[in-house]
C-alpha cells in the first residue's frame, strides 16, 4: 500500500457540505474527515479550505498545530504510551524503552508491516493506574513489559485472523 | 424487554459495573460481559447498570449489587472471578467471598470524604435523567428558574467558589462581568481540556455524573444571559465524549436543554466540541481560538474573555468542577457551600491521588488539611513499597514538594506562599527512585512540545532550558549553567504571555532548589524531547 491510499472523496465532500456552516467548523470537520478516512488526505485540505473560504496554508497550519491530526494513513493498531508525570512515577520510562525495542521503532514510527505505530501521549486521565497505554480504541492500565507483550500478541492474533 | 413482562416478574436485581475510563482500563467491560452471561443462568432478572466510578481505583473494577439492606460491593473483580462470585451468592449480596467489600459507603476511604460535587458519582446511572432527579438533581436549576439573574450571580459570589481549573479566580466576579455586558449574544464555555498529568476529576464527573455539569451550565446561562454553551473536551477522553453525548441527548429529550426549559420560557443549547491533543488549549484564550477553528494560540489580555470571548462575544469560561459545584450551591444555598473550607478557599476540592501510591483515587475534602494528612489518611503508602520522596501538586506546571513541605495546608494561599500551586488538585507521588534532574528536564521538554509559540520566553526559553539542564546533568560548567538556568527561569516567569511558559519554572526550580543532590551526579542520559 502506498502513502496515498485510496480515500472516499464523495464521503469527504458530504462531511464538508454538512458541516461548513457551523460556527468554528474547522476542527469538527477535520475530526470527521479523519474519523471516516483514518487521516486527512492532502487533497482534502484544498476542499476544506475552499468550503470555509480560507487558504490551504491556514488549514494546514491548524492541522499541523494539533498532535491529533495526521496526514498519512495510520497503522492497523495505533499504540500510544502515556509519558506524563503520573505514569513516569509508575515506570512508564522503562515501558517506553521496552516498547520501542519490542516493536523496533521509535516514537512517531510505524512497523514495516504497518501493523503497529508508536506515539507518546500526554495523559489519558488514568493517573492512579499507570503506566497507561492506548492500543487502538482501548485504554489499558497498569501495563508492564509482560502486559505489553500480551497486548501485542492479542492484537497480532486478530490481525492474522482478519487477513487469513 | 417489554414493560408488561417487567410488571409480572419479580423486581430485578440491579448490578452496577463502572463504565469509567479507569475501570475500563482494568477490564470492567469484560466483567460486564461475563456477568451478563452468568445472569442468563440465574433464576431472577438481572439489570446491569453501567455507573461511574466511586474513585477507589485499587478496588476497580468494583461492582455493586443492590439488596434490600442497601448496596454491597465486590472488588477488584476480574472476568475470571464472576462464576465463583455468582456461586457464592453475588446476586443476593452474600458477603462470604474474599472479594466482598460490604457496604461501599462504609469503606473508610469513602466514609472519610466530604463529597459535595461527587455525591452521586458511582451511585447513579450517569445518563438517566430520572435517576439524577431521584438523587437531588435539577433542584438547583428549578430554584434558579425562580430567581433573578442577579440573585444567581450573588449566590455564586457568596459561596466563595473560585475557579477550579487552577487559577482560582472568583467565579461570581467573572459571572458578574459577563452578566453586566449588554451584548445580546453571550456564551458559556466549559473547559474540559483536563490535560494536567495527575488529574482526572473532570473526567470522572463527565463519565459519572454528566447531568450535574449540564445543570451547572444551564444555571450559568440563566445567570449571565447566555443561551448557548460549548463543552470543549480533550480528544484523549473518548469515553467521556460518548457519555456526555448520551447525557445531553437525554437532557434535550426531557426538556432540560433546548427551548423553553421546563416551561420557563428560557432557552439553552449545548454541544460538545473536541480538542485535538494540544495541552495549551487548556489555557482559556487558546481554548477559545481552538473553538473558533483556529490554531490554539494564546491571546493577549485584555480584552478579557468575559468581555470579548468566543467569536468576540462576552463569555464565561469555567472548568468542569467549577460549573459542577454550582447545582449544589443553588440547591443547598451559598452558605452551605461556604461553610466548608478555610481562609479564602471555600468549599471542597476533589483531590486526585495519583502516581506511585497504593490507594490512588478521588478524594473530595474541604480545603484545610495538610498534604501529609491527606497522604496518611488515604494513600496507603507507595505502590512500589519504597519511601516517598517528591510530590508534584497541581499538574506539570506545579512545584515538586520535598518532605519538609508536606505539612503545608491544602489551601490556595498556603501553596502560593511556598512558590507552589494547588491547581486542579492533582497530587502525583514519586518514590525514592526518581531522578529529579530528569524531571526538571522533562518539564522544560514538555514546554517545548506544547508551547503555542506566540511569545519568545516560552518558545525559545524552553528549548534553551533543556540544553542548559543537559549541560548541568553532564557536568559541563555547572556553576555558570546553574546561574544561567535561574536567569532563564526568571525571564520565563515574568516575560511569558500565559501560565505555560510562566509556570514551567515552578517544577524546574523546585527540583533544583529542593533536590540539589540530583543535579550533582554525572548523567549522560539525555533523552529526547
Amino acid at each position: 500500500m502506498g502513502e496515498q491510499a485510496q480515500w472516499d472523496t464523495q464521503r469527504v465532500k458530504e462531511i464538508i457540505s454538512s458541516m461548513k456552516s457551523a460556527p468554528g467548523a474547522l476542527l469538527p470537520m477535520l475530526h470527521a474527515i479523519q474519523g471516516s478516512q483514518g487521516y486527512i488526505p492532502k487533497d482534502a485540505v484544498a476542499m476544506v479550505a475552499e468550503s470555509l473560504r480560507q487558504t490551504r496554508a491556514e488549514v494546514h497550519g491548524v492541522i499541523s498545530f494539533y498532535h491529533h491530526f495526521r496526514q498519512r494513513p495510520p497503522a492497523r493498531k495505533r499504540i500510544e504510551i502515556c509519558r506524563a508525570e503520573a505514569c513516569q512515577a509508575r515506570g512508564s520510562r522503562e515501558l517506553e524503552n521496552y516498547a520501542k525495542e519490542k516493536l523496533g521503532i521509535d516514537y512517531h514510527g510505524m512497523t514495516a508491516s504497518r501493523d503497529f505505530s508508536l506515539d507518546a501521549v500526554y495523559c489519558l486521565g488514568n493517573c492512579a493506574c499507570g503506566p497507561t497505554v492506548k492500543i487502538g480504541d482501548e485504554i489499558v492500565g497498569r501495563v508492564d513489559a509482560a502486559r505489553f507483550d500480551e497486548l501485542i500478541d492479542d492484537a497480532s492474533a486478530i490481525a492474522v485472523e482478519v487477513i487469513s | 424487554m417489554k414493560e408488561t413482562s417487567k410488571v409480572t416478574t419479580k423486581v430485578s436485581t440491579k448490578v452496577y459495573i463502572p463504565r469509567d475510563t479507569a475501570s475500563l482500563s482494568l477490564g470492567s467491560d469484560r466483567v460486564a460481559t461475563a456477568l451478563a452471561l452468568a445472569a442468563l443462568n440465574y433464576s431472577g432478572d438481572v439489570d446491569i447498570v453501567r455507573n461511574g466510578s466511586r474513585g477507589l481505583f485499587w478496588l476497580e473494577p468494583m461492582i455493586e449489587v443492590e439488596t434490600e439492606q442497601g448496596r454491597v460491593a465486590y472488588g477488584p473483580v476480574t472476568s475470571k472471578d464472576i462464576d465463583e462470585l455468582v456461586a457464592a451468592g453475588l446476586f443476593t449480596g452474600e458477603q462470604s467471598h474474599p472479594l466482598s467489600l460490604g457496604d461501599p459507603e462504609e469503606i473508610p476511604y469513602l466514609k472519610k470524604q466530604q463529597r459535595l460535587t461527587f455525591a452521586r458519582v458511582g451511585v447513579t446511572d450517569p445518563v438517566s435523567v430520572s435517576d439524577y432527579q431521584q438523587h437531588g438533581g435539577f433542584v438547583g436549576l428549578s430554584k434558579a428558574l425562580q430567581q433573578s439573574s442577579q440573585d444567581i450571580v450573588d449566590a455564586v459570589k457568596e459561596s466563595g467558589l473560585r475557579g477550579r481549573g487552577g487559577a482560582a479566580f472568583p467565579a461570581g466576579i467573572k459571572w458578574q462581568t459577563v452578566h453586566d455586558c449588554s451584548e445580546p449574544q453571550k456564551y458559556i464555555v466549559c473547559n474540559a481540556d483536563e490535560g494536567d498529568s495527575g488529574t482526572f476529576a473532570d473526567r470522572m464527573v463527565m463519565e459519572g455524573d454528566p447531568l450535574m455539569l449540564i445543570e451547572g451550565m444551564v444555571i450559568a446561562g440563566l445567570a449571565v444571559g447566555a443561551n448557548h454553551g460549548y463543552i470543549y473536551l480533550r480528544s484523549e477522553y473518548p469515553v467521556a465524549h460518548q457519555i456526555l453525548k448520551e447525557a445531553i441527548a437525554n437532557a434535550y429529550e426531557e426538556g432540560f436543554l433546548g427551548s423553553n426549559i421546563q416551561g420557563s420560557g428560557q432557552d439553552f443549547d449545548l454541544e460538545v466540541r473536541l480538542g485535538a491533543a494540544a495541552y495549551i488549549c487548556g489555557e482559556e484564550t487558546s481554548l477559545l481560538e481552538s473553538l473558533e477553528g483556529k490554531r490554539g494560540m494564546v491571546r493577549f489580555k485584555p480584552p478579557l474573555p468575559a468581555i470579548e470571548g468566543l467569536f468576540g462575544k462576552p463569555t464565561v469560561v469555567n472548568n468542569v468542577l467549577t460549573l459542577a459545584a454550582v447545582p449544589f450551591i443553588l440547591a443547598e444555598g451559598a452558605k452551605a457551600y461556604a461553610d466548608f473550607g478555610m481562609g479564602r478557599s471555600r468549599g471542597t476540592l476533589p483531590f486526585q491521588l495519583a502516581g506511585n501510591v497504593r490507594q490512588g483515587g478521588l478524594v473530595e475534602l474541604a480545603f484545610g488539611p495538610t498534604l501529609r494528612q491527606l497522604l496518611d489518611d488515604f494513600a496507603g503508602g507507595t505502590a512500589s513499597g519504597k519511601p516517598m520522596r517528591a510530590i508534584q501538586v497541581g499538574g506539570p506546571l506545579g512545584a515538586y514538594l520535598p518532605e519538609n513541605q508536606w505539612d503545608t495546608e491544602l489551601d490556595y494561599e498556603a501553596f502560593a506562599a511556598i512558590d507552589a500551586v494547588l491547581g486542579h488538585g492533582g497530587i502525583v507521588v514519586f518514590d525514592e527512585s526518581v531522578d529529579m534532574s530528569e524531571q526538571a528536564r522533562f518539564s522544560m521538554a514538555f514546554c517545548v512540545a506544547e508551547s503555542c509559540g506566540k511569545c519568545t520566553p516560552c518558545r525559545i526559553g524552553s528549548t534553551r532550558g533543556v540544553e542548559v539542564i543537559d549541560k548541568i546533568r553532564s557536568g559541563e560548567n555547572r556553576e555558570e549553567n546553574h546561574i544561567l538556568l535561574k536567569d532563564l527561569c526568571e525571564t520565563m516567569l515574568h516575560g511569558s504571555l500565559c501560565a505555560m511558559g510562566g509556570m514551567t519554572p515552578f517544577p524546574v526550580m523546585s527540583a533544583v532548589n529542593h533536590f540539589p543532590e540530583d543535579f550533582e551526579r554525572i548523567s549522560n542520559k539525555q533523552g529526547d524531547i
